[in-house]
Formats: C-alpha cells, structure tokens, sequence
C-alpha cells in the first residue's frame, strides 16, 4: 500500500490545487441556499422587485460558478488517476519483464496478466472516484459538525460519540473486505487460467468434442468467481444499512435529549428543527463516504497484490566474483561449466555435476532423452537460474559477476516453440534491436527463410497473426532462427529448434552456419544425431548426468546409449546400403 | 457531398438499432430473474417510503416538545421515539435485504452472460483464434462483463429510487402550485436535451475505452506469455516503449471518457440550481403580487430540492451506465459471432466406423486469394497407414484441418464411410479421430486428469497402463505427487518431449478408428521414440492412420505416402515406388543422409 501511496506523491500538490478548487465549488454550491434564504427573510418582505431578481442573478452567477470549477476539478482529478495509473502501470510491466524465470514461475503467467489489467484497471477507478467524490462529503461532515456544535453543544455532543462508534464499523468491515477481494481476484486469475487454455487448446478441445465438458469446467469456475464475488460485496453491503441505522438512532436521541432540555428550558424547539436539517445533510454526506470506502477495499486488494509483485526481491543480482586468477589466456574456454548442479523444485536434481568447456567458434551438440535437462543447461547459461552448486563461466567470469543486459547481449537463441509476435515478418526478426536492413536480410537467408518469405505476398512487411498461426511450424523456426542470427550474436543457442524442418533445409541450415558463423559458440541441442554430428564436442545427456562426451566418432565407440540412438535414427544396414546406393547414384548422375 | 450524408445518416440509424438492441438483450438477461427484479422494485419502494416516513415522526416528536419549557409531553415524546426506531430499524433491515437482493440479480446475470459469451467462444471456428488475440477475448469475459455487472448492481437501484422520490414530489409540488411547476417546463426538456447531447459525445468515447483497454490487455498477455524470449534478446526496454505507447492510449481513451463524462455531473446540477433559482425569483414574484403565501414557497423549494436531487443523481449514472453500455456491446459482438455452422438436419451420425476415408476432388485456401489445397485425390482405405511428407509449409496440417472439419474444403468431397462429412455431425466425426498434434496442449489439472481428458471414465490402471505404454511413466512416478501432480501452465519441471508423451498417452485411451499423428514424436528423442514404437504400432493399429513427419524413418513403411510441395500433391505411393520414381520424394529421402 505504501508503495501505491508513493506513486500518488509527486501529484499532491496537483491534488491539492483539484481540492482547493472542489472545496470553493462546494462552498459556492452551498451559498444558494443561503442566498436562497436570505432572500426568502430579507429582500422579500422589502417589496423590492429590482432587487428580488438581483439576488436571482446572483443565484445564477454562484450556479454557473460551482459548475465550472466542479468540471475543472474532476478534470483534475482524472488527469491525476491518468498520469499515476499510467506509471504505475509502466513499472509494474517494467517489473514484470525484470522478474526472473523462478519469480515469474511463482506469480504464473495468468497471474501476471491480470495484475497488470484488472487490477491496475481497478486502481485507476478507484483514484479518480476517491478524489471526485472524496472532498464534497468530508467538507459537509466537518462543516456539518462545526455549525451543530456552534447551534447546540450538548446535541452535537451525541453526534461526536456516535463517530468512533462509526469508525469501528468502518475498521472492520475493512479488516474483512480486503481478504475476500484478495480471494475474488484470486479466483479472477484461475477464470481467466480457464480461458486461456480454451484459447490455446482449442485444436484438441474441439477434436476430442471436449467443449461440453469446457463449458462445464468453466461452468464450475465462474460459480467460483461469482461466489467469492457475492461474499465480498455482501459484507461490504452490511456497512451502509449499518452506518444509516446508528446516524438515525442518534436522531433519536437528538429528539429524547431534546425534549428534556426544552423542558428544562435549555434550548428552543427551533434549534432541534435546524440540528435535525443538518443532522440529515451529515448523514447523507456519510453515506456517500461509506460508498467511497468500499471502493477504498477494493482498490487496496488490487493495490496489494500489484505491489506484491512490484516490491519482489530483484532476483540473481550481480554479485562480486573474481574472475579465476589462475586463467590461462592461451587455453582460452569461452564457455565453462564447472560441476554444476541444479534442480528446479531444489528436491531431486535436474542436473548432476555437469562440467564441460568450449573454446571460441566450437560448436557443442547436446542429444538426450526427454527430459534429461539439455533445455536446463541452455537457461542456466542464460542466467534464467543460478546453479545450486558450481559455477559457470563466460571468458573466465563467473556469470553471477556479469551485468545482465552484457550476459544477454552476448546471445542469440531459439527455444523450443520459442514466441513469434503478431507484428510484421521484419519485426519479428529485427525484435526491436533496430539492426540495419542488411543484417535482417543476410540473417533470413542463413536461416533458410528467404525463399518462404519472398514467397509471402508482403515479403518482410506480411503481418503474422497471433501466436503465429499463419506460418508453419517449420517455416516459425526459421523465422525465429533468423532472429537469433540477427545478431552477430558471440554465443548461438538453439534448443531443439530445427526439429520441424526437413532434412533438406536442415542440412542446409547446418552448412550455413558453420561458413557464416565460424567466431560464434554454437550450442545445439538436438534430437537428431545429423544436426550435431559434426560438432566438435557432443554430450550425451542421461537423466541430468553426463553419459558421455567427445567428437561423434568417439560416442560411437565409447558410448552405448549413443550407438543406439545413432542406430536407431540410422536404421542400421538398411541405411547403409541405402547410402551406398545413393552413392552410386551420385555417380553416375 | 449527398453521398456522404447519406453514410453518415445510415451508420447513425445502425447504431441506434444496435444501442436499442444492447439495453433490450441486458433486459433479456434481466427478465430472466423477473422475480428478483420485483422484489428488488419492492424493496426499493418501502424502504423510501419508510424514510419518508421518519421525518413524519419526528415531527410529531418535535410538535409534542414545541409548548416548551415544563411543558413537553413525554409520553407522546417516548411513543414517537419508539416508532422511530422500529421505523428505522425496519428501513435499515429493508436497505441491507435490497443490497442482497442487488448482489444476488447482478451475480446470476453475470454468471449467465459469463457463460453465454464462454460457450460462444468455444464454440466458434478454429480459424476464429487464429485471427483474434487471447488478451483482447479474455478481457472481454472479466473485465468487460466486470463494467457491466458493476452498474447493474449499483445503478438500477439508484434509478429505482430516483424515480419513486421525483414523481412523489412532482405530486406535491403541483399539489401546491402548479403555476410555478412551469418553471420546470423550461429546465427538464433543458437537461434532457443536455444528456441527449452528451450521450452522443460520449459513446463513442467509452466505446474507444474498452477497444483501447482490449488492446492494451492483448499485447500485455502476449509479451508476457513471451517474456523469456523477451529477456533473452535483452529487449526490455523496448517492449516497454511499446507498452508505454499502448498504456499511454488506454489510459488517454479513458481520460477522453471521462473528460466529458465529468461534464454531466455538474451541468446537471447547474441545470437544477437553475430552476431553484428560478423558482425562487418567481415565488418571490408571486407571493409580492399576493399570488402564494411564504410557507407555500417554502415547502414548494423544499419539493423542488427533493425532486430535483435524484435527477442530479440520475445524471451521474448516465456516464456509468453509458461505459456499461459500451462494454455490453462488446461482449455481446463477440455473442454474435458466427459459430460453427450447424450440422444439417438429421445429420448422419458416425458410429462403429470402418475407417475409409475419401478425398475427391478437394480445393481449399484459408483467403479466398490463396489456394492452399488444390484438386486433391486420396483413397485411404481402413486400417491404412497414409503418411504426409514434404517440406514445411507446404499445407501438410492443412489436409488434417479438413479431415476433423476446423474448415471445410472450398471445392470437392471428403467422405468417411461413404458418407460426405458434411452431412454428418462434426462431434461424432471428430470423436471417430484420435488425435497427437505437435503443438502439445495441457491443462492446469493433475497429470492423471490430463491423461484420461478424452476417456473421463478411465479407471487408473487404464491410465497407468497408458502412461507405461508411452513411456511416461517412470517419469511420473519420480514426480512427489505422482499422478496427482498438478500441471501449471507453464510448468516447469516438465519438459517439451514429456508434454508429447503425455499426449500420446492420452490418444491411446481413446477407441478411435481413426489417428492422426501430426508431427507427435518431434520432441521426444529417438532412442525413447523407439521405445514407444511398439505402443505407437499398437496404437496404430487396425486404425487408419494419417501421419505426418520429418524423419522419414516414422513413414517408410506407409501404405501410401502424400509427397505435397507447395500446395500440390506431386506425389502418391509406397516407399519403394517413389524411391524408383527418383523424384522429390527420393531427394528428400536421401537429404537426410547427406552429411553422413
């Protein structure tokens, strides 16, 4: 809360000047009675015609007055929930793309994404409505209140018993509304869950004739919503009756204490008339805070739970590490593991004393089965983790000493069904880095996109659709392979990102990058053996232990689990004689 | 210049019909619960009555302390105090039920437009989604059903009131003088006109407010979902400015909004000061040509407050309610999108299907501009194995979107059994397909429900035994949870090969005659491939199969193999017939050994 509260702060003063303004108004709406009053007591009784409609001018002029500065003021105040809901609408998305990979697992993504919606969406009502509404019924509480206590001491005492009374009622109904708003927005984050996953999954949803049983799952969810949602609004519709109730027995008391001090001869019947108009103008002013003060829980629910996420620990900070004074500039490792293990739920782990090196321009091939943790070792050199034990180096420093926009800049990578965004074949390539023209043009035709995007009516201006739902998926790698190359990056990662390609282009792809890519450090992971075959370095990968390592040749002869996927991809002597056939055919063609 | 008047008038008219037809279809959902309605309407009535009752009282209350002092008549004091508080207290009860009744109307419209708009949705075409962002139609459920369910619950009863109080006062008030009711000729069609006028401006501008709003979720769920790749490339900053252009339009759309919006409340209150102004100078006027006596005018401004409050009030929902409106209209754009078409009329329903599917003559593009499928022949007989090779983009997904019929071809026929499958029902020919696609897709559910999705009522040893077959199974069983584990979106700890796995786990608990492998294995690694050989084949079999692949080891022994190039089946037949043709097929065949 004191975080939201500190985003409200440079605009005090602007607040400041929107209530000084709303105050006059207020008061100027408040002299027409008066006027109203005077006329009726004063001007009337003198017979005066001219002057009669004098003071209706100046009714009018008083009118005019408090709408002109009440426009103003809201105007202010919807400036003020502009510009505060828009910064903190920029720094929790700042946020939220600075969290890192174990934060944004803990949040979840739907999670995220109605923080950053609902809820900033929440606030920004919330901040206009308080500051609009927010300065008209306090003035007439006080105002209220002072002019009793001048009118009637001893009444107005009854009046200002009743307050902490009120308060309480306030307090708690707070201290209970929060948490069940916190609750509904909870359960606003599994509907939206919900949905999203129809959106995803509609291929299968609709094959498997699901949608009955969607409608039902979602059925179950929105109950939930709804449920958590009357429980909330419930309690919070107890506060007003409540409120009303306690002001109206007070009126009561005003009349019974009355009586005895008329009868006592203390006061005048004419006061009780008038401490009971004000009494009325008080409670209504009361209602209307009431009101406020609901929306107050519910704004404070979606204040805390943006807060939760803006207040986040910076996660794998930079820390101080030497770099190893020991290291040899002529053995120069490029990229280093160094016993490194890791595992995501920190119970069993994902990796297990993983330790390798690459020098400058080698390529490295990971193959293993599913599941072993070859996609693990591309993110914890991306630093989306930090290893539990051991430590990974880039030239000698430690990856926890680099500054992250540095480490990152070094890389280019391809995940496994890596995001393609909905903007233009050119952008989606270029991803914002604003890389000269030649560079996004030599990076497509390396990653074997050229031909499919000149084949597309736009070439690199076609717009690609949500999620990238008109490409392939093979024509989606090259896409994002093209992106990776764009970069000139120092260290190429590619996670199992040519597997929709065909062996034609992934051959082709292949050659390309080792003539275009010679000084970058190549990471592959693969499953086919022909994509990492000819790497200098190939770790087989077991159940997040290394089974073996070396150049392909040596797997073969020292690696049992690698002969048999070679065999198994190879088809053993049917694809020997095939070759040899091929062969021939080459031959003599 | 006529012409364009002419658009202009026809585009307005449209939108009237259509702004009629949003508050018509809220009353729809409304109506529904008349019941509640009425009791809602009932509440509100009493509970302004009995508030108009308690100055009653204390009036009385105030009349028996009058005489003054020694004087007062505490018994008629005490009685008139107890009134009150039962009065009160009965108001107070009535206030709280009306709430609940509020609450309980707004929840179960919600509810129902929540659902209506969610079985819409699933129920549209495939090639709905493919064209619409995910942010955008999720924030038509919450948010834009959240606008609308805010005003329900708060305005209705607000306009309920209002209306009780103005015509009891317009009563009073013409009761007393009807001549200076005239004053209220001159300011009610004033502020009538008034909101007339900011209506129309303001529309649009709550219309743009959800759009702009629509638009800034769209582009926040996806830079979120893809946020790793975001931070990979170190484009923070840069997306940030793109969020900041989207952010800085939704919150200006709002702004505009509200810039006007903010207008109504005062204007209408200015209109209201206006008339008591009048009223007074008039009064004044009158009781000076001895027309009207001061206690007249008095009572008469006392009405005219009353009456002229609640329209104050009216005013400032108008603005809520027009963002409301403006909301529904989205939701209810998205009710009335067209769905799947119907199936036709007593359409064939498939059941213990044989498997032989046949293509005739089948044309289709996703654009009319574009043809992706053309002229295209095949005979699948049951329990064939028909594999789908050829470079990637080629339209291989294609052909599998019209066998399930996501689409319907332009041109041409595809049976199944002899039976076009136009004419039979998209459920039971879809549920006649088992189905592993390459884009795996799993719910946030246990492993075990994920498994069992298309048989909900297998027994756990069918799922165990599904899971063994995929080769899943060590895998889960290693998980803390076992099957119990909850898949989050986005989990973690499984890996893309397992999430395939897990879906060819749930294809095999399904009695499909028909499989359609769509890439299933790209993820998993060859050597647990093989191990899943032997279920694949079992899974495979007696089914007609339509696979496609890369590794052209998975296709080999095909019955018939498609070879498609751009669009184009160049060529049909078994492994060894294509290898003698030394076409294409051969050359891609041969591609994969080239760096051998």
């Amino acid at each position: 809360m004191k975080k939201i509260a500190s985003y409200l702060k440079p605009y005090v003063p602007r607040m400041l000047l929107g209530f000084g303004i709303k105050f006059t108004g207020t008061i100027i709406d408040l002299f027409i009675p008066w006027i109203l009053a005077y006329m009726i007591d004063n001007i009337v009784p003198q017979k005066n015609v001219p002057l009669v409609l004098a003071w209706g001018a100046a009714m009018l002029a008083c009118a005019f007055g408090a709408m002109i500065t009440n426009i103003i003021a809201n105007r202010m105040a919807s400036k003020v929930a502009r510009d505060s809901t828009e910064r903190i609408r920029h720094d929790l998305f700042e946020k939220v793309l600075s969290l890192s990979e174990g934060q944004t697992d803990e949040f979840t993504i739907p999670s995220l994404v109605s923080r950053l919606t609902s809820d900033t969406y929440n606030l920004h009502n919330a901040i206009g409505m308080m500051q609009r509404l927010g300065v008209r019924a306090p003035i007439l509480i006080l105002g209220g209140i002072i002019v009793t206590l001048i009118l009637e001491p001893v009444l107005a005492m009854v009046l200002i018993l009743l307050m902490p009374l009120m308060a309480f009622v306030v307090y708690f109904f707070s201290k209970k509304g929060i948490p069940l708003y916190s609750k509904l927005q909870q359960n606003v984050d599994k509907l939206v869950r919900v949905i999203r996953e129809n959106i995803t999954g509609i291929r299968v949803i609709k094959a498997l004739s699901k949608t009955e049983y969607e409608k039902e799952r979602f059925g179950g969810v929105n109950s939930e919503v709804s449920a958590s949602e009357k429980k909330a609004s419930l309690t919070m519709a107890k506060t007003d009756p409540l409120m009303n109730f306690l002001l109206d027995m007070g009126l009561v008391l005003v009349v019974l204490i009355g009586a005895f001090r008329v009868n006592a001869g203390l006061t005048k019947t004419g006061e009780i008339i008038a401490f009971l108009t004000y009494f009325t103008i008080i409670l209504t002013a009361i209602m209307t805070v009431t009101r406020l003060f609901v929306m107050y829980t519910k704004a404070v629910a979606s204040a805390k739970r943006i807060s939760a996420v803006l207040e986040a620990p910076d996660d794998l900070t930079v820390e101080e590490i030497l770099s190893n004074p020991a290291f040899n500039e002529d053995e120069k490792e490029h990229i280093s593991f160094e016993n490194v293990s890791f595992s995501y739920l920190k119970s069993k782990n994902n990796l297990e004393n993983i330790s390798f090196g690459l020098k400058k321009g080698e390529t490295l091939g990971i193959i293993g089965a599913t599941g072993a943790g070859k996609s693990t070792i591309l993110k914890l050199l991306m630093r989306f983790y930090d290893p539990d034990e051991g430590s990974i180096k880039i030239d000698g420093r430690d990856l926890r000493s680099i500054p992250e926009a540095e480490l990152r800049s070094k890389f280019g990578v391809v995940f496994q069904n890596d995001t393609v965004f909905a903007d233009t074949v050119y952008e989606n390539i270029d991803f914002g880095r604003g890389l000269p023209k030649e560079n996004i043009i030599s990076a497509a035709s390396f990653a074997q996109a050229e031909e499919f995007i000149n084949s597309l009516e736009d070439g690199y201006d076609a717009q690609i659709s949500a999620k990238g739902s008109n490409l392939s998926g093979g024509q989606k790698q090259r896409l994002l392979i093209a992106r990776a190359l764009a970069g000139k990056p120092e260290i190429l990662l590619l996670d199992d990102s040519s597997s929709a390609l065909d062996y034609a282009t992934d051959a082709r792809l292949r050659r390309s990058l080792n003539e275009n890519f010679k000084d970058s450090t190549k990471i592959i992971v693969a499953q086919r053996i022909s994509s990492i075959m000819h790497a200098e370095k190939i770790i087989m990968l077991d159940d997040g232990a290394i089974a073996g390592m070396g150049t392909h040749e040596e797997l073969l002869e020292n690696c049992e689990i690698y002969r048999e996927i070679y065999a198994s991809q190879m088809g053993g002597g049917i694809a020997d004689a095939i070759r040899n056939e091929y062969a021939g055919n080459k031959r003599f063609g | 210049m006529q012409y364009g008047m002419n658009m202009r008038e026809i585009k307005g008219s449209d939108e009237a019909k259509f702004k009629s037809g949003v508050l018509i279809r809220l009353w729809k959902y409304l109506y529904e619960h008349k019941w509640l309605v009425f009791l809602a309407i009932f509440l509100s009535v009493a509970s302004n009555v009995l508030s108009l009752l308690g100055p009653v009282l204390s009036g009385r209350a105030i009349d028996a302390i009058e005489p003054g002092k020694g004087n007062v008549d505490f018994k008629k004091v005490f009685f008139y105090c107890a009134l009150m508080v039962v009065f009160y207290a009965i108001s107070s009860a009535m206030m709280y039920l009306l709430s609940a009744t509020m609450v309980a109307l707004s929840q179960k419209v919600i509810v129902k437009m929540r659902k209506d708009v969610f079985e819409k949705l699933v129920d549209l075409p495939v090639g709905y989604f493919d064209k619409n962002k995910t942010g955008d139609l999720i924030s038509r459920i919450t948010y834009d059903i959240d606008t609308v369910n805010t005003s329900l619950s708060n305005d209705l009863v607000q306009i309920c009131a209002s209306v009780i109080t103005v015509f009891g006062s317009f009563f009073m008030m013409v009761a007393i003088s009807p001549v200076m009711v005239l004053v209220f000729a001159v300011t009610i069609p004033a502020s009538v006109a008034f909101t007339k006028f900011m209506t129309n401006k303001v529309r649009p501008l709550f219309r743009k407010r959800s759009a702009k709003l629509g638009e800034l979720n769209g582009f926040v769920e996806e830079m979120v979902s893809g946020h790793k790749t975001i931070k990979a490339y170190g484009r923070e900053k840069v997306m940030l400015e793109r969020f900041d252009e989207r952010n800085l339009q939704a919150v200006d759309a709002y702004y505009n909004a509200e810039y006007y919006g903010s207008m109504v409340g005062p204007s209408i209150n200015f209109i209201n000061n206006l008339s008591l102004s009048l009223v007074s100078v008039f009064g004044a006027l009158m009781y000076l040509f001895s027309m009207l006596s001061l206690g007249d005018i008095a009572s008469f401004l006392l009405y005219s407050r009353k009456f002229s409050g609640p329209i104050n009030e009216f005013a400032n929902i108008i603005s809520e309610l027009q963002s409301a409106l403006a909301a529904a209209e989205r939701v209810f754009k998205l009710i009335d999108e067209e769905p799947e078409k119907d199936d036709i009329e007593g359409a064939h329903v498939f059941e213990n299907v044989e498997g032989n599917v046949e293509i005739k003559g089948v044309s289709f593009g996703y654009t009319p501009e574009k043809t992706i499928i053309k002229d295209l022949n095949l005979k699948a007989e049951k329990g064939r194995l028909i594999a789908i090779a050829g470079p990637t983009g080629a339209g291989k997904t294609t052909i599998i979107n019209l066998l399930m019929r996501f689409y319907d071809p332009d041109k041409g026929i595809i049976s199944l059994d002899g039976v076009d499958i136009k004419k039979g029902t998209r459920k039971s020919l879809r549920l006649s397909y088992a189905m592993v696609l390459q884009d795996t897709w799993l719910f946030g559910g246990t492993i075990a429900e994920n498994i069992a999705y298309g048989k909900p009522d297998a027994t756990m040893d069918e799922i165990i035994s599904a899971a063994k077959a995929a080769k899943i199974h060590g895998y889960i069983s290693r998980l803390p949870d076992g099957y119990s584990t909850v898949l989050d979106e986005d989990g973690i700890n499984i890996s893309q090969g397992q999430k395939q796995l897990l879906t060819i786990a749930r294809a095999m608990l399904l009695p499909s005659k028909m499989l359609i492998l769509d890439e299933a294995t790209s993820n998993v690694d060859t050597r647990t491939e093989m191990k899943i050989q032997q279920a694949m084949r079992k899974l495979m079999e007696g089914k007609t199969c339509f696979v496609i692949a890369h590794r052209l080891s998975t296709i080999q022994n095909a019955d018939i193999i498609l070879v498609v190039k751009d669009g184009n089946i160049i060529e049909q037949g078994n492994h060894e017939e294509l290898m003698e043709m030394n076409g294409f097929y051969s050359q891609l065949y041969y591609s994969q050994f080239e760096n051998c």
